[in-house]
């Protein structure tokens, strides 16, 4: 996995030429056929009781993390969150390393130390998933705060799900932003569900309200259309990178599986119809496939293709991470302290 | 007949039924605590029950509910707060530790505030470093707040009643991987008052004092020091402020040695306290230095192997039990 892969920049300086669309949109579809097989992989290892913990998958989602990700440069920060696996691939890291880690392995990006909730990878610009909702406010506002005074032109984008509007934090980090004209992006990831509550029964006002009460410029998209996505979430980083202030994006998109692997039985707060609608329907992979199935940027067959590459490639990252050894008992205490 | 036995969980439910059916003030204030019961499933019927009115769902608000609980409780009512995880009891200290500990006093004891944070403890599910551990200490060290480490589903149901019907702010942790533990619970309302000590294990020649998750830990290391033929006292403070300190030092003048055992981390935490409430006051009848174990100095690691090593086991409890008894 070319740990680069994700920004299209970088793609278009190291071919000295900018990639076409069509390569774009082929590269985008990857990515989050890689996000899907990921986590199928991720829920497969925890049924088999290979996993230690739990894990939250982010199937359903991949057009969020994608769609933003192809719009960053690959010295760009992102904030994630618990449900952070896509957000991380989306930027660049590779699966090998990631299930190493969610294995607790030395070779895990985090020397096992993290886990699924924890990944953080510098050379992707990764500042780290994190396990507290809306834990990832400060350190997002934070890393645009030293873009901004060490004049480095980087952009810092924060993503959290609708939960943390629950946090006084992102007011306080909000207002800042906004005061200093810091250049992130927030990105709600409106998943619909706090955990096992519905959004609705936690949530006063609108999402994009709280943002507007501090002059922040404010988008809503569909979550499920990456190129939607990318084509908004593009702008707003433009206009961060070029000094006038943050944004505030809704992305309104939806879990497949349960809060976490072990949130098997969720009819008490969500029906199956629903979840079927959303996945028959919306989603993101099958949306970008048929666009370019339409617009001839490929066929049914190397769609499929793609799939069969990537599975391939996951189970070899996952064969990786079985395989490696644990970390040495004695660096429990190593890494404390810098 | 013999005895009914019910999980840790159970217990903790029925004491807040019990104590929501005597009395019509006392209100669950959390996120997911209603149809979904908590991720534990610890209050699971509840809101069935007593309805969306006293069985509360919040937002993801920590700071902002336990302030919300703090005013309804100098106002009224008696709210219990659940802080899901341990760790997020952080989001809360402003509202615990200024304005709920402290309006009591500042108030010439004009104000009260009858309010219980539930909320829990505890190492070892593989939840990594922000999910598991153990902040006892924390409250512990603020006056105007009680703190109580439950250890069996007997004390979880008498205390949590206790906290429920004390005049002030009660922090009560529970161990999240107790939850499942089963135990001896009478059906009948009793109380167990908060500042009792009790002796899990009698013994004559050390003991083992511990809290909550170290409890199991303490009674598993006696019976294999039992078969090396040291006989071990296991001493559970059950709350660490109100503190009997008596029970902790006349055990330790009985058996002259002790070790201290708590889940929070071991610098600076419950067990320096413990130790030195028993070091000062069974000096003279001491044979060894009172020995301190909680986790290690680290953020908890979430690769098995490492966790494993942050916390105290039965076999590391074993070996220092064993040494101070000069037996290797
Ligand atoms: C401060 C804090 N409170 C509670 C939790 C427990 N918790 C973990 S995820 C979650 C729901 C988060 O919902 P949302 O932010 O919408 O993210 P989603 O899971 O939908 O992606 C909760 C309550 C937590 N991790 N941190
Ligand atoms: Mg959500």
């Amino acid at each position: 996995m070319n740990p680069v892969t994700s920004n299209p920049e970088a793609r278009e300086s190291a071919a000295g030429k900018p990639a076409t669309e069509k390569d774009r949109w082929l590269h985008a579809y990857r990515q989050m056929v890689s996000i899907r097989l990921f986590e199928e992989q991720v829920n497969d290892l925890y049924t088999r009781a290979l996993m230690p913990g739990l894990a939250h998958l982010y199937s359903g989602e991949e057009a969020v993390a994608v769609g933003i990700c192809e719009a960053l440069r690959v010295d760009d920060y992102i904030t994630s969150t618990h449900r952070g696996h896509g957000h991380c691939l989306a930027k660049g890291a590779s699966p090998d390393r990631m299930f190493a880690e969610l294995l607790g392995k030395e070779t895990g990006y985090c020397r096992g130390k993290g886990g699924s909730m924890h990944i953080a990878d510098p050379a992707t610009g990764n500042l780290g998933a994190n396990a507290i909702v809306g834990g990832s406010v400060g350190i997002a506002t934070g890393a645009a705060f030293a873009a901004k005074n060490l004049g480095n032109d980087r952009v810092a984008v924060c993503f959290f799900g609708e939960g943390a509007l629950g946090q006084g934090s992102l007011y306080e980090v909000m207002n800042l932003a906004q005061l200093w004209k810091l250049p992130v992006i927030y990105v709600c990831e409106n998943n619909q569900y706090n955990e096992y509550t519905h959004f609705q029964e936690t949530t006063a006002g609108t999402i994009l309200g709280r943002a507007h009460a501090f002059g922040i410029e404010t988008d809503i998209v569909d979550g499920q259309d990456v190129r939607a996505v990318n084509k908004i979430a593009g702008g707003l980083i433009k206009r961060a990178r070029s000094g006038v202030g943050p944004a505030f994006l809704q992305c309104d998109t939806y879990r497949y599986s349960g809060h976490h692997v072990g949130d098997i039985n969720r009819e008490y707060y969500r029906s199956k119809q629903e979840e079927q609608a959303w996945k028959s329907d919306r989603d993101p992979i099958k949306v970008l496939g048929s666009w370019l199935i339409e617009q001839r940027h490929s066929d049914a067959a190397s769609l499929e293709e793609i799939w069969y590459e990537v599975r391939k490639e996951m189970e070899s990252a996952v064969k990786f991470a079985i395989e490696a050894p644990y970390p040495k008992v004695e660096e429990v205490d190593q890494h404390v302290y810098a | 007949m013999p005895e009914r036995e019910l999980t840790f969980a159970q217990a903790v439910r029925e004491a807040l039924a019990e104590e929501m059916r005597r009395d019509s003030r006392v209100c669950i204030l959390g996120e997911d605590v209603a149809e979904a019961g908590t991720p534990f499933k610890v209050l699971s019927g509840l809101v069935e029950e007593f309805g969306a009115k006293r069985v509360v769902d919040t937002p993801i608000s920590e700071a902002g509910f336990t302030g919300v609980a703090v005013g309804a409780a100098m106002t009224g009512m008696r709210p219990v707060v659940d802080i899901m995880f341990g760790d997020f009891i952080t989001l809360t200290m402003d509202q615990m530790v200024n304005q709920a500990a402290k309006v009591h006093y500042m108030s010439g004891g004009h104000w009260k505030v009858p309010m219980v944070m539930r909320t829990t403890l505890g190492a070892t599910r593989r939840s990594a470093a922000q999910h598991s551990q153990s902040l006892q200490a924390w409250f512990s060290h603020v006056p105007g707040l009680k703190v109580v480490l439950p250890s069996t589903p007997y004390d979880a149901k008498g205390l949590l009643k206790s906290a429920i019907r004390d005049e002030n702010p009660v922090v009560f942790f529970e161990d999240k991987m107790m939850y499942k533990l089963k135990g001896p619970v009478p059906e009948d309302d009793y109380t167990i008052p908060l500042g009792v000590a009790d002796v899990k294990r009698e013994g004559d020649d050390i003991t083992l004092v511990a809290t909550s998750s170290m409890v199991q830990v303490a009674l598993g290391a006696a019976e294999l020091l039992e078969k090396e033929g040291i006989s071990t006292e296991v001493v559970d403070p059950r709350t660490t402020w109100p503190l009997d300190e008596k029970t902790l030092i006349d055990s330790a003048k009985k058996t002259s040695r002790v070790i201290v055992l708590d889940e929070g981390y071991g610098r600076y935490g419950v067990t320096a306290e413990l130790a030195a409430v028993i070091a000062e006051g069974a000096f003279y009848d001491l044979d060894a230095p009172v020995k301190r174990m909680g986790a290690m100095h680290v953020p908890i690691p979430f690769s098995p192997p490492l966790e494993d090593a942050t916390v105290p086991t039965e076999q590391t409890v074993l070996e220092a039990a064993r040494s101070m008894c000069g037996n290797q």
